[in-house]
């Protein structure tokens, strides 16, 4: 029983990132811009908040600087892909390459150094229930911040004015124009939101998932995420499923290197990507044509004529 | 300040050739802002860079057998970016390259023969093609986002490679060391000359180049490459078929991706190793945006591109800057180069603050 708590904490906290970083794009996305530079926000994120903890002493300090440095990196998509009008694949794979690069420069002088894993767990009075107490208790802050996050990110989409606004503006940006909105200010809102949720994720993996730093540690989180927006079909409830069902696939293939079945541990370590790949296939297989949520200016470039 | 941005009629020949030059300037004053920073004397720091690789007759065989590689995915990329598909696995593609010459060289290892290294060419290519040949066939068949397959696919290819280099094809009398045997001579690219490192990949790279920039220019196929990228709607009007268009683009880059990688192995590298390319595949998307997309450019701009890697190991040696460094150039470079791309097609205006308040929705 221990044991299978323990594993399922695991799966939580693996797939705590991939939630928080698919959430932001999916924000983003029904804007109707595609940021594939989540990858390079990630990583940013990772080592701004690495960086950021050690030298403040605080982890709290670095999940903020983690936050911070995803949206700033954000920021530079926004500038090119909204007022420069560049192609948003292109810049979003300038982006996760720059933020590589530049994530290695940051990170360098921490490589080695592990931090202390603070617990962040805060609901200790349910430890007294049986099974499901330690369960509660044992997820982590910034898990139940994810789910919260999820339920604030569905209802602003679906309930508010601005969620409205914002998916017009992703699927109609000319009509949205002409009503008298800025496309490209909500955009940026956007974006900045995407930034700031991968940033969080990054520093997730950095201060409580492993905790120490390493080059190029988000190892392809961040184009899962992308994939699971798809998965998702657009709809924040949809991460949630996709986002355990992949958490899952990752501490399944730990625990069978672990458990010495007679598999090499490459293809093990494949499974996630695998997985991804044949998930695209069976959704794009399923629908005939765009499916109904997918934003309908998804990646389409808007120059607003004053 | 906003910045507005308003149409061309047509797109500015003048600024087709000058924006690539405006963002390698823009790249080197961000470069001295980034020594700066580091406390490095930014001239002497950019001078190791940029300059010194150059001066030489060692150095400029090693750019180009960096060059090589670049050019050879640069090529292949280019076809595909223009007619909008999106290849972001040529790095997987490059790999299983490797792996497919690899397999030949290693299976007729000591056996003596002209056909050997030609026969490993053309595994190298199969191998490539069919690893690109999946994201192709998905996106064709059912519209499956290939940018998210072929990237996948490069993850696989990794690993696929590490357990090969550690189990199958690791040398028996290697003192379990994660590596292959040494290529025999008759399984490894001749060189071009002495003392470097130069070899036939080179002449690959140039050959390639020009093929395809004929294809390009001179045939209705390259007509076909330029229309289905820009006028999507046209094309299908032309009777041109978009799903075979998937298909050429996919196939001619994975194609040229698995040369590069096996020309890398039996070049340079000569064995195989748990890791063959140090990101070719994805500095190749940087060669073929600065290249224009253009066969001949992406000649020039793999060139410039390599010498930020051994830039980057010369300034990493002599000034102890890390290797970083150099991606964080590479990266720039692009995001510097998509913006100034924007002169091509629009005039730039920045307004003050007083120009018409938008506005904004509320919320």
């Amino acid at each position: 029983m221990e044991t299978f708590i323990a594993i399922l904490l695991t799966i939580v906290s693996a797939s705590t990132p991939l939630l928080i970083a698919a959430m932001g794009e999916l924000v983003v996305e029904r804007s109707g811009v595609l940021n594939l530079g989540i990858e390079g926000m990630m990583i940013i994120g990772a080592a701004c908040g690495f960086a950021g903890a050690v030298m403040s002493g605080s982890v709290f300090i670095g999940f903020l600087i983690g936050i911070i440095g995803g949206a700033i990196l954000s920021y530079f998509f926004a500038i090119l892909v909204l007022n420069f009008a560049t192609n948003q694949v292109a810049t979003g794979l300038a982006l996760t390459l720059a933020g590589l690069g530049i994530s290695g420069l940051i990170g360098k002088p921490f490589a080695g150094i592990t931090i202390q894993r603070e617990p962040i767990e805060f609901l200790s009075f349910v430890n007294d229930i049986p099974v499901v107490g330690p369960m509660l208790n044992g997820i982590d802050a910034i898990a139940y911040f994810g789910f919260a996050l999820l339920l604030a990110v569905a209802w602003f989409l679906n309930r508010t004015r601005a969620g409205l606004i914002l998916r017009a503006v992703g699927d109609n940006p000319v009509s949205a124009h002409t009503l008298g909105y800025n496309v490209l200010r909500v955009r940026l809102y956007a974006i900045l939101f995407g930034g700031a949720c991968a940033g969080l994720a990054g520093a997730y993996l950095s201060l409580y998932y492993t905790p120490f730093w390493a080059r190029e540690m988000t190892a392809g989180r961040g184009w899962i995420a992308l994939a699971l927006v798809v998965f998702a079909s657009w709809l924040p409830y949809r991460l949630l499923i996709g986002a355990y069902l992949f958490g899952a696939v990752t501490i399944l293939q730990f625990h069978a290197q672990g458990a010495q079945i007679n598999i090499p541990q490459q293809f093990m370590a494949s499974l996630p990507y695998l997985a991804t790949i044949i998930v695209l296939i069976a959704i794009s297989a399923k629908q005939t044509g765009r499916a109904i949520h997918t934003p309908a200016s998804l990646g389409r470039i808007f120059v607003p004529d004053r | 300040m906003r910045i507005e941005l308003e149409a061309r009629g047509q797109p500015s020949v003048l600024m087709t050739w000058l924006s690539p030059v405006i963002a390698i300037l823009l790249t080197l004053l961000f470069g001295v802002l980034m020594f700066v920073l580091m406390g490095q004397d930014p001239i002497n720091a950019l001078y190791i860079y940029f300059v010194q690789p150059l001066t030489s007759a060692y150095q400029i065989q090693e750019l180009i057998v960096i060059a090589t590689p670049l050019i050879l995915i640069g090529i292949g990329l280019s076809i595909c970016f223009l007619s909008n598909n999106w290849n972001i696995g040529a790095e997987g593609q490059f790999v299983m390259g490797g792996v497919a010459g690899s397999w030949v060289a290693l299976t007729f290892h000591g056996v003596d023969g002209w056909w050997i290294l030609p026969l490993m060419m053309v595994a190298g290519i199969i191998g490539g093609l069919l690893w690109a040949l999946i994201p192709a066939f998905f996106k064709a068949r059912y519209n499956t986002n290939e940018i998210l397959t072929s990237l996948m696919l490069t993850y696989v290819a990794l690993q696929f490679l590490d357990y090969l280099a550690r189990g199958p094809f690791r040398d028996p009398d290697g003192f379990n060391f994660p590596e292959s045997k040494i290529f025999s001579p008759s399984a490894t690219m001749p060189l071009l000359s002495d003392g470097g490192r130069m070899h036939l990949g080179a002449i690959f790279a140039v050959v390639a180049a020009i093929v395809i920039a004929i294809m390009l220019w001179r045939t209705i196929k390259g007509f076909e490459v330029k229309i289905s990228g820009e006028a999507p709607r046209a094309a299908r009007f032309a009777g041109f078929n978009e799903k075979s268009m998937i298909y050429f683009s996919f196939l001619l880059s994975g194609s040229l991706a698995g040369l590069a990688g096996i020309s890398e192995v039996a070049g340079p590298i000569g064995q195989v190793l748990p890791v063959i390319s140090p990101g070719y595949g994805f500095t190749a998307i940087i060669v073929a945006f600065l290249g224009r997309l253009n066969p001949i450019g992406v000649i020039f701009a793999g060139l410039l591109l390599a010498l930020t890697y051994i830039g980057g190991e010369n300034a990493q040696i002599m000034l102890q800057i890390p290797d970083d460094a150099t991606s964080v150039f590479q990266g720039i470079l692009l995001f510097l180069i998509l913006a100034c791309d924007t002169l091509v097609r629009y005039k730039v205006k920045i307004t003050g603050f007083s120009s018409r308040q938008t506005t904004g929705g509320e919320g």
